[in-house]
């Protein structure tokens, strides 16, 4: 029987896919509020930069190259361009809703995946250099994962299991994260001065939409409205908040207060944590897992500053160890009475833990490797770096020539005619 | 006794306030100003709205010392400010007519002079 096209799924899937397109404007705010507020407009355009860039991209190789055929390490070619991708379902994955949707969600993915990275390398990396980096990296780091862990690649084939992306968005960002934090190096006052949050209330705000655009994320992996998917909708309500309350009491412990921005990175851990686990484990181990699998994540957030890796917005902690925590939490604790594929080992599916640790082994050394060598190589053509004086004035008006918190005291207008600015009363902008 | 007004760059804070310490001069009040010098102005635009921003951000330092005070206050801020670039700001020196310290009542002299020292 043909696949046919299933409206309550089709209904669903297209607001999840919009749920996940709001995420990474949500990830734009998340960030722009943890650096200092010059390069607030610099950050945000990042993930804007994002989703121009890798839709292109994706709608042009990207896709096809993970979506398209079965070959061990990357797609074919047949979906070039989008061609034969119409209204009749992909006949291997989303096979109740039109392929058009599939490939629009799966698109949500890649860009949020590009906008990610940005994390490791704001407030000193050229605006120019990081387009061309998002439009490289998104098809060879990106949709060659995607392939792996969703399209029929090696991972996926094996048995692998990776319900809504720990393989291809948070292994794979994460680990290109420090990467690029290793290749484009430490902005220049990193250790010497107190690089703090410019505004705290943006980050939780771009925190919470990121959680509320999760659900279509996480709740949209199973391309339907079946169990697998209400199982990974409501896994993401419980998993954060497990990790909301182990992330406050290491912070009183350590502290002896709860903070705002440890929150917010909370509810970020727990969301990536679930990521990969959703459709999988059953409600109590989700809890379990928010809780448990925070915890490694907040010792790397305490850790890293410490070190001279400036890795600026934590990305290997919140998505690179939190998704590789959760790859390997459903080695451990899926359960086919709950997900109807498979169990993992406390259920006595041992290998399942193998098919994980596999993806954790390989996702992280090709995500590390191909993004550093790439941004190496790009530093060839384009210097990747802004210079001191640039950063020190900030990358919001030496790359963008704006600013976010403008006064208009002091600005003149340049009026179009003539060759040059007519001396006027300062202009309100 | 002199009042020391340094104009620096708001990223040269935390060397100036280094520089100061070092040359053990304690006490100063900074504020956010704006303001035009020699640099050139900033294009900036906004939608169809293209403007030349002619105020930069700058820091005011303000350190009342006595007069043994005043060359190491004015290296600190030299040291502590300085980029080589047009826009590093400048210093001025005026007359203090008199200091009151409000918690003890203590003027001019003792007054500027850091408690223990």
């Amino acid at each position: 029987m043909p696949p046919t096209v299933d409206t309550g799924d089709t209904a669903w899937m297209l607001i999840a896919t919009a749920l996940v397109l709001l995420m990474t404007p949500a990830l734009g705010l998340f960030y722009s509020g943890l650096v200092r507020a010059k390069n607030t407009l610099n950050t945000f355009m990042m993930c804007v930069a994002a989703i121009a860039v890798a839709t292109v991209t994706w709608a042009l190789v990207g896709y096809s190259l993970a979506f398209d055929g079965t070959g061990d390490l990357i797609g074919g070619l047949g979906y070039v361009g989008l061609q034969g991708v119409t209204f009749a379902p992909n006949p291997d994955y989303g096979t109740t809703i039109p392929h058009l949707l599939f490939f629009a969600f799966q698109g949500t993915f890649c860009i949020l995946t590009v906008a990610l990275v940005s994390g490791a390398v704001v407030e000193r990396m050229r605006f120019s250099a990081f387009l061309l980096f998002a439009a490289l990296w998104s098809i060879l780091v990106y949709a060659v994962l995607a392939h792996w862990g969703f399209g029929g690649g090696w991972l996926f084939e094996r048995g692998t299991l990776d319900f809504a992306g720990g393989i291809a968005v948070e292994m794979a960002s994460g680990f290109s994260a420090l990467a690029a934090a290793l290749v484009v190096g430490a902005r220049k006052d990193y250790g010497r001065q107190a690089l703090l949050p410019h505004n705290a209330i943006y980050v939780l705000m771009g925190a919470g939409l990121l959680w509320f655009g999760w659900f279509g994320f996480n709740g949209g992996s199973g391309f339907g409205t079946g169990q697998n998917s209400v199982l990974a909708f409501t896994n993401t309500l419980l998993t954060p908040a497990c990790s909301l309350l182990t992330w406050f009491v290491l912070d009183a412990v350590r502290g002896r207060r709860v903070t705002a921005i440890g929150a917010a990175t909370a509810i970020i851990v727990g969301c990536v944590l679930i990521t990969p686990a959703g459709g999988f484990i059953s409600p109590g181990w989700a809890m379990a897992l928010g809780a448990a699998g925070a915890i490694p994540c907040w010792m790397l957030i305490d850790f890293r500053p410490r070190t001279r890796v400036d890795e600026t917005l934590d990305v290997l902690a919140a998505h690179g160890l939190a998704g590789l925590t959760g790859i390997l939490f459903v080695g451990f604790f899926a359960n086919e009475g709950w997900n109807g594929i498979a169990d993992g080992l406390i259920y006595g599916n041992a290998a399942q833990l193998g098919h994980q640790v596999l993806a954790v082994l390989a996702v992280p050394t090709y995500a590390f490797v191909v993004t550093f060598l790439l941004l190496k190589g790009i530093n060839l053509i384009l210097p990747l770096r802004a210079t001191e004086q640039e950063e020190a004035l900030g990358m919001d008006i030496v790359q963008h020539g704006e600013e976010a918190y403008i006064t208009g005291e002091g600005a003149l207008l340049i009026t179009p005619d003539g060759d040059g600015e007519k001396e006027k009363e300062p202009a309100g902008v | 006794m002199k009042l020391v007004i340094g104009i620096v760059r708001p990223e040269k804070v935390n060397d100036v306030l280094e520089a100061l310490y070092r040359a053990e001069v304690r006490g100063a009040s900074i504020s956010r100003v704006q303001g035009h010098g020699g640099e050139l102005d900033r294009v900036e635009t906004y939608r169809g709205t293209t403007v030349k921003m002619g105020l930069s951000d700058k820091m005011r330092f303000e350190v009342a010392v006595s007069e043994a005070f005043v060359e190491p206050t004015i290296e600190a801020l030299c040291s502590g400010a300085r980029t080589g670039e047009v826009g590093d700001g400048k210093i001025f020196v005026v007359p203090l007519e008199r200091v009151v310290r409000i918690r003890t009542g203590e003027t001019d002299d003792s007054a500027v002079t850091p408690v223990g020292a």
